[in-house]
């Protein structure tokens, strides 16, 4: 697997009430972005516990970003708050396991913009595909079926 | 019953009453100063007195005080009487000359002076003691007393000193009747009681003419009984016995199913405000205070009237006072511009007086309102575009010499202008209920940034809040007027009830395994609807299914894993990541 080849898997929490509806305003504007990032749906982006973050690496995610609501637009109240507590918090464990700390992000994407989070995703991809791969799953062959 | 003849008149009466009471109730009028139903007679200013015809000869004695006997013959404007009176008249005249109640019955018996020595020009003292017994019998503060004997009689508080006993209810200065004693204001002006309309009132009254439900009320902080334990005058002149002092408070549980709140708006307090001068000038008044004056049950009853007694030639109105300003309110209050406008109408039906209006817009967004516009600038209101800057009473020409300036920039002539007028009016922001954080806890709902309940949907719910079965209507929602607050209160109703006997909420709604819950109660910290609450008695934390709306918050925050969202489970979103890990 050389470097030319790599493309690199990213999971990312997408809340609800903004950042899902506006990556499903990015689909209906039919804009295209590559298809490395997969989107889990959250309620709140304060349901995302640190724990999935971590699952998500060991299983073979290259990176993560965590998706809100700006802040003072959370639906409920403060969870964008919370979840960007817990962000820099995490940030600094996982450099401490030897993890760079590019390989998570947080980023604010409200249900009008479509076009950010094409835009954010495609950046996101393209630095992660210069970075390479996190490797963490010890080398285990990735099944189709 | 006892028979007696009064005037001429057989008469068959109570025994126990007196000869006044008798002539009252038989509507023969018999004169008196120092006499009150409700206190006890005292007799002293001698105005009462009847003639009592015995057998060989006739005595005089005061009606107020002395009770019906079998056979008694009674006159009361007999010559006898009638000298007596004017004697005592006389006497009265010299003793207290400034009395005008004693000035007037002189003038009605056709008395033009007195023939006593006049001591002191300006006495209205009669030294009928009722100052005293008032103060003692029903009030009990105990705090004015007789001095003296004879001639140097008179009435004083202990020492001739400030009592520091005066509970300050005015109750002596009600029932002097010549007006000897007066109240004092806090500015240390001196006021007659009658005079005491705009503020001060009785302890016990109704709040104001249209009061819902239409009856009195006892002010605790002034009623006197509160004070001394005393007075009760009231419950004594209740023919229904409907006044009861020892009422308490009760608190009343009533279990409902869902709630509307409609608790309202305040305007914000303007006196921080020291350019427009609220609190510092007599004449710069709020919007709502305004409201009260023109109203025909306020307190000059619908006359718009200076602090002075004036009629004002001009009048200033300022909107934005607070509103669509980066230091107090970002957001316009909607409702100010129009009733603007109504209050220079009622300005230009009342009096002949100029209206200024100070405005950045005129906001005339609804059913007939631009047109009611266009009328009031053929009616003449001046309408400024700038909103005031300041209200100043420092005068630069004759003509700004007490009165109040207001400064504004006229936009549209690119000047800044002084209107002098006489009375100045704010429109303050409408802002929340001091107390609406409390409520909103209360109640489960959230509020704005700008601190109004917070609607479910900007547009698409503009009744309903987060919390399911709590509903909104009217200003505490955000500021709106008559129009508005009733279609959405008739909102709030028809949701409330079309809900019928269930609320569905959404399945997403969080739950504690008590099994595993520790109790360390970090997820009622986190919530920000209040849904979690602590159970004393497992001591473990529950989730209220009504309240909790899905967010996920606590089940991130709990430690020991006892949280957990319905639909979006730890275990499910694991999978969701394995599953996607597999896939790319």
């Amino acid at each position: 697997m050389g470097k030319n080849t790599f493309e690199p898997k990213i999971i990312g929490f997408l809340c609800r009430w903004c950042t899902y509806q506006g990556a499903d305003l990015a689909g209906t504007s039919r804009m295209e972005y590559p298809p490395n990032l997969i989107p889990v749906r959250v309620m709140c982006s304060g349901r995302v516990d640190p724990s999935f973050i971590l699952q998500a690496y060991a299983e073979g995610a290259d990176a993560v970003v965590i998706f809100g609501c700006h802040p003072g637009d959370c639906h409920y109240q403060e969870g964008n708050y919370k979840a960007m507590s817990r962000y820099h918090l995490l940030k600094k464990m996982i450099e401490e396991l030897g993890i760079e700390p590019q390989r998570l992000q947080l980023e604010w994407v409200s249900a009008a913009e479509g076009e950010r989070y094409q835009k954010e995703v495609s950046r996101i991809i393209s630095e992660i595909r210069e970075l390479g791969p996190l490797g963490w799953n010890n080398g285990k062959v990735q099944s189709n079926g | 019953m006892i028979n007696i003849t009064l005037n001429g008149k057989k008469l068959s009466v109570e025994e126990g009453m007196t000869i006044l009471q008798v002539a009252q109730q038989e509507r023969i009028d018999i004169p008196t100063l120092c006499y009150h139903p409700l206190l006890e007679p005292y007799a002293a200013c001698r105005m009462c007195v009847v003639e009592i015809k015995g057998d060989s000869k006739s005595e005089l004695k005061t009606s107020c005080n002395t009770k019906v006997q079998k056979g008694m013959i009674i006159d009361t404007d007999s010559e006898m009487v009638i000298s007596a009176r004017r004697l005592n008249l006389e006497l009265l005249m010299a003793r207290a000359p400034a009395a005008k109640v004693i000035q007037e019955m002189a003038a009605e018996m056709g008395i033009e002076k007195t023939r006593f020595p006049i001591e002191d020009p300006d006495a209205k003292c009669i030294l009928c003691g009722m100052c005293v017994r008032v103060c003692e019998d029903v009030v009990g503060a105990y705090v004015l007393t007789f001095e003296e004997r004879g001639f140097e009689r008179k009435v004083t508080t202990a020492f001739n000193m400030p009592s520091e006993k005066c509970i300050e209810c005015g109750a002596c200065a009600y029932f002097c009747p010549t007006e000897a004693i007066t109240v004092e204001d806090f500015k240390g002006r001196e006021v007659l009681h009658s005079e005491l309309t705009l503020g001060p009132t009785t302890a016990i009254r109704i709040p104001f003419m249209q009061s819902t439900p239409n009856v009195p009320f006892i002010d605790k902080d002034s009623c006197i009984h509160f004070k001394t334990e005393q007075c009760k005058l009231c419950e004594k002149v209740c023919e229904t016995e409907a006044i009861n002092h020892d009422m308490e408070d009760t608190f009343e549980e009533i279990e409902v199913g869902t709630a509307i709140l409609a608790t309202g708006y305040e305007l914000l307090d303007t006196s921080n405000m020291q350019q427009f001068g609220y609190g510092r000038y007599d004449n710069v008044i709020t919007s709502l205070e305004f409201e009260h004056l023109c109203h025909a049950s306020g307190p000059t009853g619908g006359k718009i009237l200076l602090k002075d007694g004036r009629e004002p030639k001009s009048v200033a109105i300022l909107h934005c006072i607070g509103s669509r300003d980066e230091n107090y309110k970002n957001y316009c209050s909607r409702v100010c511009c129009m009733y603007a406008m109504k209050m220079a109408h009622l300005v230009h039906e009342k009096l002949e007086a100029e209206v200024y209006e100070f405005y950045i817009d005129i906001r005339a967004f609804g059913k007939g309102y631009e047109e009611f516009y266009n009328r009031m600038q053929k009616e003449g209101t001046h309408f400024i575009r700038g909103k005031a800057a300041e209200v100043t009473t420092a005068a630069l020409i004759p003509e700004e010499e007490n009165r109040l300036i207001v400064r504004a920039e006229d936009t549209t002539v690119n000047m800044i202008r002084r209107i002098p007028v006489d009375l100045v009016i704010l429109c303050p922001a409408i802002v929340p209920r001091k107390d609406s954080e409390e409520i909103a806890k209360l109640f489960g709902v959230v509020s704005s940034p700008d601190g109004f309940f917070k609607e479910q949907h900007p547009k698409l719910a503009p009744v309903s809040t987060d919390a399911d079965g709590i509903f909104l209507a009217g200003a505490c929602q955000s500021p709106k007027d008559i129009p508005d607050t009733v279609a959405q209160g008739a909102g709030a109703a028809g949701a409330v009830m079309s809900l019928g006997d269930e609320v569905a909420i959404e399945p997403i709604f969080s739950e504690i395994d008590d099994e595993i819950c520790v109790g360390c109660k970090i997820c009622i910290g986190v919530c920000p609807y209040d849904a979690i609450s602590f159970l004393e008695d497992k001591k473990v934390s529950s989730i209220e299914e009504t309240l909790c709306k899905g967010c996920g918050a606590c089940v991130a925050a709990c430690p020991s894993g006892a949280a957990d969202q319905n639909c979006f489970t730890n275990s499910q979103i694991e999978a969701e990541v394995s599953g996607a890990l597999i896939l790319v």
